[in-house]
């Protein structure tokens, strides 16, 4: 074999694809919670800031990971409650309000931090890791998937558990609903302005702790303008996943692994400008994006604001 | 006949008012319904049907007046409250979820923190569909199934929580002859049971076959109740003139001479057309095929002529390519292959500038969507397909003053009810932007014009303008092509009428003594003898 596929290669690889992969997937699931219910989350790149803000400084002034997730998803949710005002209860423009929402952000996270950190970019121990006995011993697998931090592992299982949400539940049902006819919802006696607005702090929520783990964990500092398309990418992962939460999963998969090539070809030590290197896995997404955009599928109702009855 | 007759109204009406701006929908109406009754409740566009319908569902508040129900003071505030004082409503346009399963739908609406129990709502689906006699399949979604079946759905839906009241608005607008038959077979077993039934429609006819009681809406007032008693009493002719009185007397006598040659003239025949049976064609389909879309029943070979000054019937349920068929002929859509000749001229591939050019017109059923838009004013959309050219147009620049001046002209002319010229067109009502739509359409320049089912969603008044406007521009010279799946309707104006059947033509009739058995035949897909 040359010198590409080495083992230290394909073990960088895997562990940064997973470490990337973690926050996209959560950003996925939330936009598709979010698409579903008829919201066009553009704001989520906003609200993983303000998540990867406010859980970087809890963990770094509590010493907990766990109090760091929290305060980044309690974070993330002060932005979406933001987002149901403005474009759930008061019917604004979800495109205008979202990205505002996420220019207001990256403003007000470079200045927090400047306050806060002036110019020093302080650092996060290492994230505790917990290892699942006789898995975490496999050579290469065993490093990426089973010695790290439980959020991984809940962040997986919590794909299931949307999964199951969207088909076996009362939930599950009303969301869609409330994406492809609102009003046959209303009809039914469920508050779709309600629906959306849990659907919209669910998605802040997720984004804010995905913020929380790209600082605490994937970095392991706070950098204004971190979280750099990530949100971005989550929505693009739930238009292709055409509400399937395990095509979350692949996507972001998928999409972590070629963020990773960056850092993994640059272990390798291959010889290619790094700029080249950079640019993979953007090419990677337009590549995704042209062979799959054709089959992306959007609520009817997705970004329009919901009135009851008018003439 | 009426068990419950007699007995304390299940629901009843106090001095409802309700006011948009601008308009008084719902003007001190006092209305009881009885349980085992079919109760019709008809009037025109604008009546104020739908506003009094909306205020039983929850979805508006009036704004005097009161509602009791079983004798009991009661405030309908949201949709949910309506359903939990036992009232269902199936609205006039279908409120379902597309992607979601028949069974899916049924179970919306219940508690969030619960798992859904599929088990005993299939249970509850089957003993109500027994009920109505209807059989539909549970885990099907709904978007595939017809217009028909879904209202089924909506009814089982009303009918989920136990209902007492079930309000129907306009539930016949959408479907075929048999669905509307299937619909009276429905609304009698229901009534059986002792359920009060609002039947709110436009169709006197309707009215007066399925409705027990019948109570006429007018401007927005009680114009006049026929109770049971009196209905049956009566027989159909003076029922019918009875109705008529109610519904136009207003309008003075005049108007409802008029009113009632229209209605008499419901299943009359048109006499048949002068046109030169022997001329040349104006426009002629040559096997023409479309490529088939997912949902689309697209065209399979389709092949006929149509010469000028006739009148051409498309008859057939709903979705068998009328729809490609109408966007072929208008250039929307391009033929897969086939040819299309249009006063000797091929024109196969042409689009919608080229295929206006040849004096091709479309009059689209979707008049709010491709037809015109809501957002603009009349005066605006009257000018719609032009824009860019001479005389309104000048050098790319909008000359505004001719627009509107040509605007007040017409408005004039076709007698569009409109405030103005200014007015955003979505304000209008159904009638009048028909009427925007054939004031545009149909002009001297014009040699083909397409009407794609002209009175669908139009009262009496306009559905009887529409369709004099149609035999207008036949006696013009102009061949006429009318899509309809209201089979009375082609009977009345058409010379020929084809029946489509999965995308080909099943066959073409002479409008004649014997077709409409012929027709009906054809349309279940039966081939022509």
């Amino acid at each position: 074999m040359g010198g590409l596929f080495t083992e230290t290669f394909v073990a960088s690889l895997l562990f940064g694809a997973v470490t990337v992969g973690i926050p996209l997937l959560l950003a996925g699931l939330g936009e598709q919670i979010s698409e579903k219910s008829g919201v066009l989350n553009i704001g989520i790149e906003g609200m993983m800031l303000i998540g990867a803000y406010g859980g970087f400084v809890a963990a770094y002034y509590t010493g907990s990971f766990w109090l760091g997730f929290l305060a980044g998803g309690i974070s993330g949710m002060v932005v979406a409650s933001l987002m149901v005002l403005f474009c759930v209860i008061l019917s604004m423009n979800q495109i205008v309000i979202g990205i505002a929402l996420t220019i207001g952000a990256e403003g007000l996270t470079a200045l927090l931090h400047h306050f806060q950190f002036s110019r020093s970019y302080p650092r996060l121990s290492e994230a505790p890791s917990l290892d699942i006995p006789g898995l975490n011993d496999i050579p290469v697998i065993g490093p990426a998937f089973f010695e790290r931090h439980p959020l991984v592992y809940l962040s997986i299982l919590l794909v299931v558990f949307v999964a199951w949400l969207f088909r076996r539940t009362h939930i599950g049902l009303n969301l869609q609903a409330a994406g492809d006819n609102p009003a046959a919802l209303d009809a039914a006696g469920v508050d779709v302005k309600l629906t959306r607005a849990g659907a919209v702090l669910t998605t802040g929520m997720l984004a804010g702790i995905g913020g929380a783990f790209m600082a605490n964990v994937g970095a392991g500092i706070f950098v204004p303008f971190m979280i750099h398309g990530a949100g971005f990418i989550g929505i693009v992962l739930a238009m292709l996943a055409r509400g399937n939460p395990y095509w979350v999963l692949l996507g972001a998969a998928l999409f972590g692994a070629s963020l990773a090539l960056t850092t993994a070809l640059q272990v390798a030590g291959l010889n290619i400008p790094t700029d080249v290197v950079q640019m993979l896995p953007f090419a990677m997404v337009i590549v995704v994006l042209v062979l799959f955009a054709r089959h992306s599928y959007l609520p009817p109702s997705l970004a329009l604001p919901y009135h009851r009855g008018e003439r | 006949m009426n068990p419950a007759a007699g007995q304390a109204p299940q629901v009843s009406l106090h001095g409802i008012t309700k006011r948009y701006p601008g308009v008084l929908a719902n003007d001190d109406i006092s209305l009881a319904f009885h349980g085992g009754e079919v109760h019709a409740l008809l009037g025109e566009n604008g009546a104020g049907k739908s506003t009094l319908i909306g205020i039983l569902a929850g979805m508006q508040q009036p704004d005097d007046g009161h509602i009791e129900i079983a004798g009991k003071r009661v405030r309908i505030t949201s949709p949910r409250e309506s359903l939990r004082l036992r009232i269902g409503t199936v609205f006039q346009h279908v409120l379902l979820v597309n992607s979601l399963t028949v069974i899916e739908n049924l179970m919306l609406g219940g508690a969030w923190w619960q798992k859904h129990d599929r088990k005993s709502a299939l249970g509850r689906f089957h003993e109500i569909s027994e009920l109505l006699g209807v059989e539909i399949d549970p885990d099907v979604p709904i978007g595939r199934l017809s217009l028909g079946q879904q209202q089924q759905v909506e009814i089982i839906r009303a009918l989920w929580h136990g209902g007492n009241v079930l309000v129907l608005d306009e539930p016949t607008s959408m479907l075929t002859p048999q669905g509307v038959e299937e619909l009276g077979a429905v609304m009698r077993r229901l009534s059986g049971q002792g359920v009060a039934i609002i039947f709110v429609t436009h169709k006197l006819r309707e009215a007066y076959a399925f409705g027990d009681r019948i109570s006429v809406l007018r401007q927005g007032q009680l114009a006049g109740d026929i109770p049971p008693e009196r209905l049956q009493a009566l027989g159909e002719e003076e029922a019918t003139n009875e109705i008529i009185r109610l519904m136009f007397r207003a309008a003075g006598e005049v108007a409802g001479a008029d009113a009632e040659t229209m209605v008499r003239e419901g299943h009359g025949r048109r006499a048949r057309a002068d046109f030169d049976r022997s001329g040349k064609d104006a426009i002629t389909l040559n096997h023409v095929v479309t490529r088939a879309e997912p949902g689309e029943c697209a065209l399979a070979d389709i092949s006929f002529s149509v010469k000028p000054g006739e009148v051409f019937g498309i008859a057939g349920v709903d979705g068998n390519g009328q729809k490609h068929l109408a966007e072929v002929l208008a250039g929307q859509r391009p033929a897969l292959s086939g040819a299309i000749e249009v006063n000797g001229t091929v024109a196969a591939h042409s689009g919608v500038p080229a295929r206006r050019r040849l004096g091709v017109r479309y009059i689209t059923d979707e008049r709010l969507g491709e037809g015109t838009v809501a957002g603009h004013s009349v005066a605006t959309n009257l000018v719609l397909k032009e824009i860019g050219a001479p005389p309104f147009w000048r050098d790319g620049v909008t000359l505004w003053r001719r627009i509107f001046s040509h605007a007040r002209q017409v408005i004039e002319t076709h007698d569009i009810r409109t405030p103005s010229e200014h007015t955003l067109l979505g304000r209008l009502s159904g009638g009048n932007i028909q009427k925007v739509l054939l004031a545009r359409e149909i002009s001297a320049d014009s040699s083909v014009v397409i009407f794609n089912k002209p009175t669908y969603g139009l009262d009496l008044q306009n559905t009887r303008l529409a369709r004099e406007r149609i035999i207008k521009a036949a006696e013009q010279g102009i061949a006429t092509i009318v899509i309809s799946t209201e089979l009375d309707e082609l009977i009345e104006l058409c010379d020929r009428i084809g029946v489509m059947f999965g995308g080909e033509m099943a066959g073409i009739v002479d409008n004649q003594a014997n077709a409409e058995a012929q027709i009906g035949r054809l349309m279940t897909g039966a081939k022509a003898a």
